[in-house]
């Protein structure tokens, strides 16, 4: 999988892998002592969902932060994406009516909409080499005030006729598993397939552990790097596409903080925050834990909601500690 | 986007310097957070068309209106405004009390009127005026619906907002017009007065409790998320969601008779217009404007709903 791993002792390595594991595994039973709907059927499919949006988005996070980058723009670029995709779902509907063909045409809006500001991202980090934490913050801003704008100020909700027309694709599924979760777990398989057996997760992780010598392997290091940006843009694309059938409006509120809750995920699960290793796989662990907590938090009244906060920040922590402390021992 | 684009152009023509005002001309100058959500949304609107309709009424007077993102933002355009306008009144909605006491406090000292809205400031007296929704009242007027709709009493569960002194006092005042009324409060969250925190905890509590009566979703937003997790779950023990502050949606959804959404509470964003016409009407003629003006929170049924929908509104 990665030559840092495999060059580390068996225990080294066997923190690292179990460090995010156990801290799911201890969530889930701590869960399910607590609540016995926890486990239900209702419940697990819940919090699948809603990891799916943070989840789609933290997958294309794994390579960008493998890779060396960041991007802080995802949360304020969902919710720009989920505004331009209803104002231009709304405006189709008295030409071409409010069916199928419509949806089509947002899906494909937000598709486009998001490679594009994924591109913009990586063209100004990659070309005139910009650091990205500057060009991402301010890119941040603009998508935020963006959909501000497009709202002026207020909440822009999708045609009523439209919403339940396209609804299913949030609620609906096959046998029992919502679209969200399918979804996520396609985009899950694809990312750790290329992260781990083709090239371009090798060039990512190659131009994060050392970006010149990269350069000297002849790895085409601005355009991988571009290229990690575009995904990650063309993902959060696809979330906003699971997103708006869920509530069927985009405000100003809309993806606050997905940005920080992705980069937190990508590292609890493994990554490491200044590049060169990624982990597909524990990114999904990362999200489940998130979203595990503040489920917990809400099934539970063990403490109060003011301290909401600071719950999820110690298990984070945790989180992180569990497996670092087998690097720091040997 | 219009209001955006007239926004800018107000902006361009009041930047000019201040050697334009003569003696006759008086300067108002309003600060206001910045439009981050549904409510600040609408705030900012009615404010816009209250500075539109004051400077076409009074010539005499001229308006500086700037949104802030931040306290720190505010205290800099409050600043910016007493050196580069000289202003002769300011309406400010505070962002957060303690932080814009100090500069409230160094404008008042320079003779300028104070209006201050909603948010007190952590000083008293500093003020002239005070324009406020009623934190409250909104919460029992809230309680009471509740318990008027719920005459056998019944299972409830309440969605509070970010948590702030407006959320706490809404919350007591809906907890004393419950008492005695035979309302099990299942469980209090914080939805933050926000659609999608306030569907995920909505669909906790419903994997939580088999059975709840009725929501007490306490603003439109969370109401907008707690709806969707009922409907997403397919549960119909559920007889109503009340939500509050009178969003459009909401209240057209109450006037065409949704049994779900029976009723509304107002705390309305254009409380800001009253701030800004008591104050104009203070620096033009010779009525006395000082003091409180609280405006209550109204209940909002099928029978009243029509004057409470201002479809143009964003909120």
């Amino acid at each position: 999988m990665s030559d840092a791993a495999v060059a580390a002792s068996p225990r080294r390595l066997r923190m690292t892998v179990i460090g995010p594991i156990l801290a799911l595994v201890l969530l889930v039973i701590a869960g399910a002592l607590m609540n016995p709907n926890f486990l239900g059927w209702d419940n697990v499919t819940n919090v699948l969902a809603r990891s799916a949006f943070i989840g789609i988005i933290a997958v294309g996070m794994t390579f960008v932060i493998t890779a060396g980058g960041l991007d802080l723009s995802v949360g304020s670029m969902a919710a720009f994406i989920a505004g331009l995709m209803i104002l231009v779902m709304n405006s189709l509907i008295p030409s071409m009516g409010a069916g199928i063909p419509v949806i089509l045409v947002g899906m494909a809006v937000a598709l486009l909409a998001g490679l594009a500001a994924g591109l913009l991202n990586g063209i100004l980090i990659t070309r005139l080499g910009i650091e990205a934490f500057i060009v991402t913050l301010g890119s941040m801003g603009i998508y935020r005030s963006l959909v501000t704008w497009l709202a002026d100020g207020g909440t822009l909700s999708l045609d009523f006729g439209l919403r339940s027309l396209y609804q299913p694709v949030y609620y609906g599924g096959i046998f029992g598993i919502t679209w969200p979760i399918i979804v996520f777990a396609v985009v899950v398989v694809i990312g750790e397939i290329v992260m781990r057996s083709t090239a371009f997760g090798r060039y990512c992780a190659a131009i994060g552990s050392n970006e010149q010598v990269a350069k000297y392997s002849s790895v085409r290091v601005d355009r991988v790097r571009l290229m990690t940006y575009a995904a990650l843009g063309l993902l959060v694309g696809i979330a906003t596409i699971m997103y708006v059938p869920r509530l069927g409006s985009a405000s100003s509120a809309t993806g606050m903080l997905w940005e920080l809750e992705a980069i937190a995920a990508v590292i609890i699960g493994g990554t490491v925050l200044k590049g060169g290793f990624g982990r597909v796989w524990g990114t999904v662990i990362g999200v489940l834990i998130l979203t595990l907590i503040g489920n917990l938090l809400n099934l539970t009244d063990f403490v109060s909601p003011y301290l909401n906060g600071a719950i999820q920040g110690a298990i984070i922590v945790l989180a992180v500690v569990l497996q670092r402390e087998g690097k720091a021992r040997t | 986007m219009k209001h955006f684009v007239s926004g800018l152009a107000i902006a361009a023509a009041l930047a000019a310097p201040a050697w334009a005002q003569d003696g006759e001309t008086k300067v108002i100058g309003v600060s206001i957070p910045a439009a981050t959500h549904g409510w600040a949304g609408g705030m900012n609107y009615f404010a816009q068309a209250t500075v539109d309709r004051l400077e076409e009424t009074y010539p005499q007077l001229d308006f500086v209106l700037a949104t802030a993102s931040d306290p720190a933002k505010q205290v800099n355009d409050i600043e910016d405004m007493v050196a580069t306008r000289n202003i002769d009144a300011l309406v400010v909605l505070p962002f957060e009390s303690e932080p814009l006491t100090g500069p409230v406090q160094n404008v008042k000292a320079s003779g300028a009127w104070i209006t201050v809205v909603d948010r007190g400031l952590s000083q008293e007296g500093i003020e002239d005026l005070y324009v406020a929704g009623d934190n409250p009242g909104f919460g029992r007027v809230s309680g009471e619906f509740m318990a008027s709709a719920l005459p056998e009493g019944g299972k409830i569960v309440v969605l509070r907002g970010i948590p702030t002194t407006i959320d706490n006092e809404r919350v007591e005042g809906f907890q004393a017009a419950i008492e005695g009324k035979n309302i099990e409060v299942l469980g209090m969250e914080h939805g933050d007065w926000n659609r999608d925190k306030s569907f995920t905890v909505m669909q906790d509590f419903l994997s939580k409790h088999p059975q709840i009566d009725a929501v007490w979703a306490s603003d439109d937003d969370m109401a907008v998320g707690a709806l969707g997790a009922i409907e997403a779950a397919g549960r119909d023990d559920i007889k109503f969601v009340l939500g509050g502050a009178g969003m459009k949606e909401m209240i057209k959804r109450t006037m065409d008779g949704d049994a779900m959404i029976p009723a509304n509470v107002t705390y309305p964003p254009s409380m800001i217009s009253t701030a800004i016409e008591i104050t104009a009407v203070g620096l033009v003629s010779q009525a006395p404007v000082s003091g409180d003006f609280i405006i209550g929170s109204v209940l909002v049924t099928p029978e009243n709903a029509e004057n409470y929908y201002y479809p143009d509104s964003p909120f």
